[in-house]
């Protein structure tokens, strides 16, 4: 018997995101990624006798962004907190945090399977709090160096309700986050240098019962894939210690991205006693009505709001919407797109076709993508009336704007002779010269191999350079041929 | 030169009497010939003579800022930038501090003169001074007795007339217990009054910076150059200060508020009694109204204040963890070692006292029955304090159950140490300003401080009163 017929998962996600301010969460130092070691460092970064802490206010902007996205209630009366414990890359001895008031509370993100179906994953909480400097081991043989450039960036923590129940739906759960705080701009949701950062708390029991099981804590994983494979690995060690009467310790485990294997870090009782207090050097932060009311309308439209809309208003495919609506550049271009032609579908397909191959082929995003939305809207409209083929607009007409794009596509079209023949006269012409060039054929065909009129086609389109208007070729082939 | 006052010694120097240069000159003599008091850490010697050349060309310029002529101390747990600072602690011994406590640089910036660093008890934890890593200040008026803590030095040193104020910090009675036993006055404004910016944090929602001066009129002057919104300091007011003229005016009715219990309790000094009985009867006689009132949280200030603060002082000191700066051990052979090793050698008993104390009340298991009840004891002195004070302009109590003690008389036992602060730590719980000034004197001749309490932000009735009663 397999254990997942036996045991269910419960995981719950700590999810921590570094808030993209440009300074720091309680001072003016810059939180530059990538800046040298040790240079983004005031007196108060590092914790200098007599320093205090000055709060970002874009940081309570973009918590409370956050909240509104995620569907949570907004706390008026915020107290920081400080968490002590000793650390060399904690230049204070405490990060100043928030404990029994998190600023947002009791949300919810949906996500959504590949079938479509949606479940809700509660949120307990999101709170403020600053990060801690970084201690690398690993540069120098002797010492321990600390950057303290880190050291006091904004960051949030949300933490869910143990409601995701596999590891799919931890990764459809940390893919809508990802997605959600691009698009708010809150965090940039990088989780390989660390913007993101996921936790993870793990326990299993028998399908059916009711309480929980010893819970497990595993860090240190740096994408969703390896949150998915240590969650993968915890279920099927700890199915092992119930299986064979193994006692199952409530501690913290480090994931090792190698082995895909998760390692005892500390139980329970080594756990730091963080001793909380209300952090006496700031004033309660009030976070008013009118606020959150300005924050509320200045919100950008959510990706699962416009998904909707372009499902229900546009008619796209489901899928196509999905597509789009991943991140908010790709969003921003498409509605580019919309204003210059009502073909949404047409839209979709040129920046999942041929926009899309581009940008990989050159390696670029979307936002550095050479054409406005009106190019594209002039080439949808071009094909739609007739003047050129799909193919052509695609195979001709978009290389030639993107080495000019200052010209419009329909001069392009003229310019380069692309312009649709759909005059009969001059598709009589091609057609009778391909008939008369292949007697062969022409007899197969007529023998019953009717499949041969797409090589014809082919044909007609070759000696007319792409232009012959594909519909009235068709139709003068079948005249001609069964005649 | 003995100045009584700010405004006699700028009197003399507007009359070309006398020159901040000499001014300055003197006090470093006074400093030199009384270095028993051991009330200077540190002496900018150099500095502040030259800083007093360029005030006398200002002067005679007529471009001098509002505290030209004042040489001034500061307490050793205030930041001057390119400055030692200790905090009186081995910890940050040779510590050189790279920025200015906004009040520092608001002195400069009216031309005060700085003269160098003042003894204190370590972090500023002590109410004798006989706490600092760098020996006992002596009180100049007995010298076999301790100068009160912990802005011991401070208040010796203006006592001792080796500068003509100072400034210290007060977070449970720090300026105005020393201000008492050396006889001086001494002023802790409203929590939130003046910036803590610069100020090494000993319990941070209780300190507040203030002023230690041979009169009321000079702690004015100080204060409202000191006091203001300062943008570094969360926690500081943005309520806009009034100027402050530490002065009553005529005909107008204080109504005074005291405690007659006090008058009876046997564990205050007789004379102390006395001189509150005298200065009830002298306000009286001045056609004053006097109020009587109840205070009935006296038993519950200093358990609440020892917890909350430690619990505030665990957390503060936490940085000083010999990594970044300051004293790391030399025994030190890994992370571990060099935080148990720096800060054992680093801090002195009663600051370790504090932060196990600290630590303890903070941790799970033990915070609601300690800081979460202290907490709440904070926010009904408040109250009461509050309610006290709407039924009156201001509450007088003695400073001290005491004068000035002698060395070791209160060590071995902390606990009747820390009752020296009984009428001092109330305005800290609450936040309210409070003034010492002395009053009259004891049998041995010591000077006896009594104490003003006022509403939020009402410094200056505190400073206008102790004026008053003085004159």
């Amino acid at each position: 018997m397999k254990f997942e017929d036996k045991y269910e998962i419960v995981i719950g996600l700590e999810v921590h995101a570094q808030l993209q301010t440009l300074s720091k969460a309680f001072s003016a130092d810059s939180t530059e990624f990538g800046a040298s070691p040790n240079t983004c460092v005031s007196v108060i970064t590092l914790g200098h006798p007599g320093t205090l802490p000055k709060l970002n206010e874009k940081v309570v902007e973009l918590a409370v962004k956050l909240g509104l996205a995620t569907n949570c209630q907004i706390r008026e009366v915020n107290r920081f907190a400080r968490k002590n414990y000793f650390y060399a890359d904690l230049p204070k001895g405490y990060q100043i945090s928030q404990f029994d008031t998190p600023i947002c509370y009791d949300g919810y993100i949906t996500i959504k399977d590949d079938a479509g179906n949606a479940k809700n994953i509660r949120l307990e909480r999101i709170h403020l709090e600053e990060d801690a400097g970084k201690s690398i081991h690993d540069q120098d043989p002797f010492d321990s160096l600390i950057d303290l450039n880190r050291a006091g960036v904004a960051l949030v923590e949300m933490v869910s309700r143990p409601d995701i129940s596999s590891s799919q739906e931890a990764g459809l759960y940390l893919t809508e986050i990802r997605k959600l705080v691009r698009y708010l701009d809150v965090c940039d949701g990088n989780m390989e240098e660390g913007s993101l950062r996921c936790d993870a708390n793990i326990s299993v029991r028998l399908k059916g019962a009711t309480e929980l099981g010893t819970k497990v804590e595993v860090k240190n994983m740096n994408s969703i894939r390896n949150v998915q494979r240590a969650i993968e690995f915890e279920f099927q060690r700890q199915c092992n210690c119930l299986e064979t009467g193994e006692t199952i310790y409530q501690e913290t485990r480090n994931f090792d991205a190698v082995s895909g294997e998760t390692r005892s870090m500390r139980s329970k009782e080594m756990a730091h006693d963080y001793r909380y207090f209300p952090e006496p050097d700031l004033p309660p932060l009030i976070v008013s009505e009118a606020y959150i009311d300005k924050i509320k309308s200045e919100l950008p439209e959510l990706p699962e709001a416009l998904f909707q809309k372009f499902v229900k208003q546009y008619g796209l495919p489901e899928y196509d919407a999905y597509w789009i609506t991943e991140d908010k550049a790709t969003v921003a271009y498409f509605l580019q797109i919309i204003k210059h032609t009502e073909d949404y579908k047409a839209a979709a397909n040129w920046m999942m076709g041929k926009i899309r191959s581009y940008l990989n082929e050159k390696g670029l995003s979307i936002e550095k993508f050479p054409l406005g939305g009106e190019k594209i809207g002039e080439l949808i409209a071009l094909v739609k009336s007739g003047k050129v083929s799909n193919t052509v607009a695609s195979e001709n007409i978009f290389p030639a704007l993107l080495e000019n794009p200052i010209k419009s596509a329909a001069v392009l079209a003229e310019e380069k002779n692309l312009i649709q023949q759909s005059d009969e006269s001059a598709l009589s012409a091609w057609v009778d010269q391909v008939i008369a060039k292949f007697p062969e054929k022409v007899a197969e065909y007529k023998g019953g191999k009717v499949g041969l009129i797409g090589m014809f086609m082919g044909e007609v389109m070759k000696i007319s350079g792409g232009k012959a208007d594909p519909k009235v070729t068709t139709r003068l082939l079948k005249e001609k041929l069964d005649a | 030169m003995n100045y009584a006052s700010l405004d006699a010694i700028r009197t003399d120097l507007a009359a070309g009497k006398v020159s901040v240069t000499s001014l300055t000159e003197f006090y470093l003599r006074q400093i030199k010939e009384n270095k028993d008091i051991n009330a200077f850490l540190e002496v900018f010697a150099e500095e502040a003579l030259q800083s007093a050349r360029l005030i006398d060309q200002k002067i005679a310029e007529g471009k001098a800022g509002k505290l030209a002529g004042l040489v001034i101390g500061i307490k050793d747990n205030i930041c001057f930038k390119g400055h030692k600072v200790t905090a009186s602690s081995k910890i940050l011994e040779n510590f050189e501090s790279q920025y200015s406590a906004t009040v520092v640089e608001r002195l400069l910036a009216e031309d005060a003169i700085i003269i160098g660093r003042l003894n204190c008890d370590e972090f500023a934890m002590g109410s004798s001074n006989e706490k600092s890593a760098y020996g006992p200040v002596l009180n100049p008026l007995d010298k076999t007795r301790v100068p009160g803590g912990s802005s011991g030095g401070s208040a010796a040193a203006v006592a001792a007339n080796l500068c003509h104020a100072t400034l210290g910090s007060d977070t449970g009675g720090s300026i105005r217990q020393p201000a008492a036993f050396c006889g001086t006055v001494g002023l802790k404004p409203t929590y939130g009054r003046v910036s803590r910016w610069g100020l090494i944090a000993y319990a941070s929602s209780f300190d507040q910076i203030g002023p230690i001066t041979r009169c009321a009129e000079d702690a004015a002057a100080i204060y409202s150059v000191i006091a203001g919104f300062d943008p570094n300091d969360a926690t500081s007011s943005s309520k806009p200060l009034k100027p402050c003229k530490a002065k009553i005016e005529e005909n107008k009715v204080l109504k005074v508020a005291y405690l007659p219990d006090l008058l009876q309790n046997e564990s205050i000094k007789k004379e102390v009694r006395d001189a509150y009985q005298n200065a009830l009867n002298t306000l009286k006689e001045r056609g004053h109204e006097l109020v009587e009132a109840r205070f009935d949280y006296f038993d519950y200030l200093v358990p609440a204040y020892y917890v909350l603060t430690t619990a505030e002082a665990s957390s503060n000191l936490s940085r000083f963890d010999g990594i970044r700066y300051g004293r790391r051990s030399p025994n030190a052979v890994d992370l571990d070692s060099a935080y148990k090793k720096s800060r054992s050698e680093g801090f002195g008993r009663e600051v370790k006292n504090r932060i196990m104390l600290g630590t303890f009340v903070l941790s799970a298991g033990f915070y609601d029955a300690y800081y979460g009840k202290a907490q709440k004891v904070r926010r009904k002195v408040t109250d009461a304090m509050n309610d006290l004070l709407s039924g009156c302009d201001l509450l007088l109590i003695p400073t001290t159950p005491d004068t000035a003690f002698r060395f070791g008389e209160n060590s071995d036992d902390p606990i009747k140490m820390y009752l020296q602060d009984i009428f001092t730590v109330q305005a800290n719980i609450t936040g309210h300003p409070a003034i010492s000034f002395p009053f009259g004197n004891d049998e041995k001749g010591l000077p006896i401080g009594l104490q003003a309490v006022g509403k939020y932000f009402e410094e200056d009735l505190l400073l206008g009163f102790s004026a008053m009663l003085k004159a």
